[in-house]
């Protein structure tokens, strides 16, 4: 643990600001409360507004796990976990049903999540409407009436030109039939995790100074039509590792003939596999042959 | 020489632990949280009132207190550096005795734009129970979560119903009963 700094690096009242914040966003599922958000010791764009919440809300008895794209041993997921190492000195875990708090960047683990969990999202961008109005105060007034119509006309445009909606990560949804909101850049495969989860959902983006959360039991409804119904993504393959069927896939590439494999994206559910006796589909060897 | 009651002996575990019953509160409407810390209460305040105001205020949150809550005025002011409001309109937190609740709607909403804005309303009512007639629904909770509050003014529940209609705006109120809290929060639907 490193002498000098504050518990969980922030001072007691930026804290209290970043709790405030939170505890309004919980109140109010889905809407994105401004919040005074810090320089901190990474550069905007590497998890500082998760990290910002991670540090307002974890206490001694915390356990602590951070993941990037699903695995522990990433570099941002390494530096986030060695800060709150250094700085907290609370357990940490590679194990998702032993952490307490889930920092994540575009994941949400497959193991599923239960009651008294926080996950604590990084966010890039926390406005669904950004890049179809560049104006906030016009996206503000466009929450406050709900009018999210210009988010449908960009779904029925996608449906028009590529005959399916063509968002594959951070698909916006309604929460608590409200508030759209963007779910941070998990692919599509993870959305409907968020609904009625029992854990709580805390979002963080520090360089555009929004929290906003989804508390636990909250229906979470990704945006479709009636023709054109959600659907997450499907593979032909298993894991190349586990065998898994039902996880998140990554594509790697393994030489510079073409030749890939897919694995899962969440390392801890690939390891906890393994450890289980699950190895790879024996056709799934062949595929990758 | 005034005394002047300590506030948390662990300023930083504290109120991270107080925090951290609250977000629970708010996140899961119903469930009762549990505060042990500060050993010393200040007049005026019952032991969660005071946690959460140690917890959450400071010079940027003014805060409004009825009668019964006024005597912690000089504590608030020495330990949270808080404003004390003149109307619970000016508060963004507020600590009132559930005899001498304003009106809903005298309490700071928000705006449709920044619904955030609004007062925290911190009541103390004199029980707090799980179990009891009241029933809860929306988010936050699986199914179904019966409380008891006892104690509140005729027509409270009436005037909550009637923010809901203004929904984002609204009002978070955290009860609160001696040394333990219970918060509806705005989306949180009461019958019975």
């Amino acid at each position: 643990m490193i002498e000098g700094y504050n518990f969980a690096y922030l001072d007691e009242q930026t804290k209290r600001m970043i709790r405030r914040a939170l505890l309004k966003a919980v109140a109010i599922p889905g809407y994105q409360v401004p919040f005074a958000s810090r320089e901190m010791p990474l550069p905007y764009g590497w998890g500082t507004g998760g990290i910002q919440v991670t540090a307002a809300i974890v206490g001694r008895s915390d356990v602590l796990k951070v993941i990037d794209q699903g695995a522990d041993d990433t570099t941002n997921a390494v530096s986030i976990r060695r800060l709150f190492a250094n700085t907290t000195d609370v357990a940490t875990t590679e194990r998702t049903q032993d952490a307490t708090i889930i920092q994540t960047r575009h994941r949400i683990p497959e193991t599923p999540l239960r009651e008294g969990q926080i996950m604590v999202f990084q966010v890039p961008i926390p406005e669904p409407l950004r890049w179809l109005e560049p104006r906030e105060a016009e996206t503000r007034r466009m929450h406050a009436h709900a009018d999210y119509s210009v988010m449908h006309v960009k779904l029925y445009e996608d449906v028009a030109r590529y005959g399916h909606i063509a968002t594959g990560y951070d698909y916006p949804v309604v929460v608590d039939g409200r508030y759209l909101m963007k779910p941070s850049p998990i692919p599509k495969f993870d959305n409907p995790k968020l609904d009625r989860s029992p854990a709580l959902m805390l979002f963080g983006a520090g360089r555009e100074k929004r929290i906003y959360a989804v508390p636990p039991y909250t229906a979470v409804r990704s945006l479709d039509f009636e023709d054109h119904p959600f659907r997450i993504e499907k593979w032909d393959e298993s894991c190349a590792l586990c065998g898994a069927t039902d996880s998140f896939l990554d594509e790697i590439v393994v030489d510079d003939r073409n030749k890939r494999m897919f694995v899962c994206s969440d390392s801890d559910y690939c390891q906890t596999r393994r450890a289980h006796g699950h190895g790879p589909a024996t056709d799934s060897q062949e595929a990758a042959e | 020489m005034i005394a002047m009651q300590a506030g948390f002996a662990n300023p930083v575990d504290d109120a991270q632990a107080a925090f951290r019953a609250v977000l629970d509160a708010i996140a899961r409407p119903g469930r009762l949280a549990h505060f042990a810390a500060p050993a010393e209460l200040p007049p005026g305040l019952g032991r969660a009132a005071a946690a959460l105001a140690l917890t959450l205020v400071d010079m940027d949150t003014a805060v409004w207190l009825s009668p019964a809550c006024a005597p912690s005025a000089d504590w608030l002011r020495f330990h949270c550096s808080a404003r004390v409001a003149a109307s619970p309109s000016a508060a963004r937190f507020a600590f009132a005795n559930a005899a001498e609740c304003p009106p809903l709607a005298n309490f700071d909403l928000g705006t449709n734009e920044y619904p955030d804005q609004s007062t925290t309303l911190v009541l103390e009512v004199p029980s707090l129970a799980s179990g009891g007639s009241l029933a809860l629904r929306g988010p936050g909770i699986e199914t179904v979560e019966h409380v008891g509050i006892a104690g509140l003014p005729a027509g409270f529940w009436g005037q909550r119903d009637m923010l809901h209609e203004l929904f984002p705006r609204g009002l978070d109120v955290v009860f609160v009963a001696g040394d333990v809290a219970l918060a509806l929060p705005r989306t949180t639907r009461v019958e019975g």
